[in-house]
């Protein structure tokens, strides 16, 4: 029995991950945002949503097989986010920040609309790459589809690392975040580099997007409350730290699925409410997150 | 020597506010020319009118080419901005300020180069991975100084190097830049409150008032002249 249960403990553990790596992607794309845009950028969940249905109209409509249309919607989804910055976000970037924040839900608002006129409102099934078999890992019964959302989620994730951390674009990348006028001087042509991140975050966006249209359906809805957990996400892993994002977002898949199945209480339903919670008492408690410092700054 | 850099009646403004009346002063290529004056006289003004972080009128020649643009196109055409306050990337470390440095440089021997600026600042090394925001004031203004060179800039502009600094580790840094000066030839135009550290490394000086370039001189002049001293730079 006690096998049993942890064979079970650990399957939810493993499906806990691979919602985790969804709000991961989608939590690091808002961070990536932050701190380069200094906001939030509300209209995140409904680009991804956007840039699925693309995916959708691709395999579907057009009968591509799921990875070319995979690679094809990255590249849309890239410059769909480096475009709505150029054209909507950059001319009311300067100034009050609220700006930027107004914008950004007007945005969400305008493409939630145009993917309803476009596409109806309709429920649409998106295949999964990775079909429904399981395997099993002694007793643990595990879903390929769980093991490649993870390995997707992730694999982005190190991709998008490695390009911050040891290209020359990825350190001009981080400059134009931590401090424009700097990043100028030394030649950074800054308000590209921030299109970029809009473009990175928006490919981020799209990947999560695709890999939870399957276990979902997609629906014009389907990343709100995605977006919700990428902000728990987010927050509570700090909302300036990459790395706070992805350990963030699957400490909270994790945490999320176990006291679905295990709180009679809570259950699926209160999953939402819970995750607000989260943001409540990390705002309260520790308000730069798991992996946010107070900066260091000497004058 | 040829003239490396011409300010022709430059003008700048920050809103409604001017800050340069027509400032006019030329540096020639490898010289060390200072930028003297009073609190609000204009001299960081200037400096950023040059690398276009601020809005000007004017004209200013760059080795006979006119310089239009921002200050992604100055540093471009050859000129590394020293701001004042240090201006390094406090939440990079040590390494990547320098590699940011040599941003523009589309050459491969960047690698070269660290070695080269660190060997001005061997400290450097040991602590490249170590976050700018962690270091001292006067390591900071090192870093600043060294992420530059890297550029390996034909105009290093330096404002107000001194400011907040140990005299011992002002006394450092303008050494350095004077040797840099003389075994390699950097042409350096610096904005500086401590006329008397500024005339000691500089050949030739300008004194500003109100936006204006009230007078020039080599240094050695102004530094001998006792009225010049006593009305406009305060020794």
């Amino acid at each position: 029995m006690g096998v049993l249960a942890f064979a079970d403990f650990m399957q939810q553990v493993v499906s806990g991950l691979a919602s985790g790596g969804i709000y991961a992607s989608l939590a690091l794309a808002l961070v990536i945002i932050h701190r380069s845009t200094g906001v939030i950028n509300f209209s995140q969940g409904e680009m991804a949503t956007l840039c699925t249905y693309i995916a959708w109209t691709l395999t579907v409509n057009h009968g591509w097989s799921y990875w070319p249309a995979f690679a094809a919607t990255i590249l849309f989804s890239f410059t769909f986010g480096v475009v709505t910055h150029r054209v909507v976000i950059r001319p009311v970037e300067r100034g009050n920040v609220l700006r930027v924040v107004i914008v950004t839900i007007g945005l969400l608002i305008a493409i939630n609309g145009f993917v309803i006129w476009y596409w109806s409102g309709e429920p649409q099934a998106l295949e999964s790459p990775f079909g429904t078999r399981t395997f099993d890992i002694g007793g643990v019964v595990v879903s390929v589809q769980d093991i490649g959302t993870i390995a997707v989620t992730l694999g982005i994730v190190l991709l998008l690392w490695l390009l911050f951390q040891f290209t020359k674009v990825g350190l001009a990348l981080r400059a134009a975040a931590v401090n424009p006028e700097e990043a100028r001087l030394v030649g950074v042509r800054v308000t590209w580099m921030l299109a970029l991140g809009w473009g990175l975050a928006a490919v981020l966006g799209a990947v999560a997007g695709m890999l939870t249209a399957p276990s979902v359906g997609l629906d014009p809805q389907m990343m709100q409350p995605i977006l919700i957990y990428a902000f728990a996400a987010a927050i509570l892993g700090g909302i300036d730290s990459p790395l706070g994002a992805v350990v963030g977002g699957l400490t909270l898949g994790v945490m999320l699925n176990l006291i679905g199945v295990y709180s009679d209480f809570v259950g699926a339903e209160l999953k939402l409410p819970v995750a607000l919670l989260v943001i409540l008492v990390v705002l309260l408690v520790r308000p730069q997150g798991f992996f946010g410092r107070a900066e260091v700054k000497r004058v | 020597m040829s003239t490396l850099l011409e300010l022709d009646r430059l003008e700048a403004r920050y809103g409604p506010v001017q800050a340069l009346h027509g400032v006019s002063l030329t540096v020639d290529e490898g010289e060390v020319v200072a930028v003297l004056g009073a609190n609000g006289a204009g001299k960081t003004t200037t400096l950023r009118a040059i690398s276009g972080t601020v809005s000007r009128s004017g004209t200013i020649d760059l080795a006979g080419k006119m310089l239009r643009g921002g200050p992604e196109t100055a540093a471009r055409a050859g000129i590394a901005h020293v701001p004042e306050g240090r201006g390094t990337f406090v939440e990079l470390t040590v390494v990547e300020n320098l590699r940011l440095g040599a941003y523009t440089r589309r050459d491969r021997q960047v690698k070269d180069d660290l070695r080269r600026v660190t060997e001005y600042f061997p400290w450097m090394e040991e602590r490249g991975g170590q976050r700018a925001g962690t270091l001292s004031g006067g390591e900071q203004q090192m870093l600043a100084l060294g992420r530059a060179l890297m550029s390996r800039p034909r105009l290093l502009l330096l404002d107000e190097p001194s400011l907040g600094l140990a005299p011992m580790i002002v006394r450092e840094f303008f050494r350095i830049v004077r040797e840099l000066n003389e075994n390699e030839g950097l042409t350096v135009l610096v904005v500086e409150q401590d006329a008397r550290i500024a005339l000691s490394i500089s050949s030739r000086a300008y004194v500003l008032e109100v936006g204006r370039v009230a007078l020039s001189g080599t240094s050695s002049e102004l530094r001998d002249d006792e009225s010049v001293r006593r009305s406009y730079l305060g020794y």
